[in-house]
């Protein structure tokens, strides 16, 4: 499968809806939309992975990429994510304490901290 | 000899091929349903990296991946064909690489998931080895 985005804004935040799988193929894809974002202006981001089937390190290297764009505006970039597959990398790498990771959407954008 | 070999074209396009056929080939090996996801993640991070230095070093060989069936494992491979340079897989050797960056979080991700893995750097290339237990049917 490949990989699917779309965006939406609530409030000030804009959410990024990822399907399909995160890999060395298709992590670009999601690069670009992230850096076409922070340049268009949107500094606080929200990506929901909730449909995404499949995660490896290059798509974690994309998500710490936006991550330090969007801080370079002082914005923030927060994760939405139930998935214990998905979840189970952010674990291994340490990076569960990079990221603020999100049950829903709703929690995601509620959330100021 | 090993069970399946395949030999694909270093594309990134090909790495998700690659994880479809080990997974697969695991699977009626008689690796646990429960650590397909890791055989697919850590032959996909292997993969990814070994596509990496080829394309960054400009080898047009390919990538090669050997899944052996044996008594009580099932083990994979994966070969690339970029020779060692004598540390040239050391952490500070390509800071300023991205794509080395990624190999070596590539193979963090590996061994955080897999217990039975070694990376070799030989003359001719690197090969990346990890095995999983098999329950016998």
């Amino acid at each position: 499968m490949d990989l699917s985005l779309s965006t939406r804004t609530v409030g000030d935040r804009t959410i990024v809806e990822v399907g399909g799988e995160i890999d060395v193929y298709t992590a670009p894809k999601l690069r670009e939309q992230l850096v076409e974002l922070v340049n268009d202006g949107s500094y606080h981001l929200v990506v929901d992975m909730e449909g995404v089937d499949f995660l490896d390190s290059t798509g974690l290297g994309v998500l710490v990429g936006g991550l330090k764009r969007v801080r370079a505006h002082e914005g923030s970039l927060r994760l939405v994510c139930n998935q214990e597959r998905i979840l189970k990398i952010f674990r291994i790498t340490g990076l569960t304490k990079v990221f603020p990771i999100h049950t829903s959407v709703d929690e995601a954008v509620a959330a100021t901290d | 000899m090993p069970t399946v070999e395949l030999l694909f074209s270093a594309q990134p396009e090909h790495v998700r091929t690659a994880r479809l056929v080990a997974a697969a080939v695991a699977r009626r090996a008689g690796v646990d349903e429960a650590a397909l996801d890791e055989v697919r993640l850590a032959v996909g991070e292997a993969c990814s990296r070994a596509v990496g230095l080829h394309r960054s070093n400009g080898v047009e060989e390919p990538v090669k991946v050997r899944l052996t069936e044996e008594e009580k494992k099932f083990s994979i491979e994966v070969a690339d064909e970029v020779p060692s340079t004598g540390g040239g897989s050391a952490p500070d050797s390509g800071a300023d690489d991205p794509a080395d960056d990624e190999g070596e979080m590539g193979l963090a991700v590996i061994s955080g998931l897999v217990d039975d893995f070694e990376v070799v750097d030989g003359e001719k290339g690197g090969i990346i080895r990890m095995s999983w237990p098999t329950v016998s049917v």
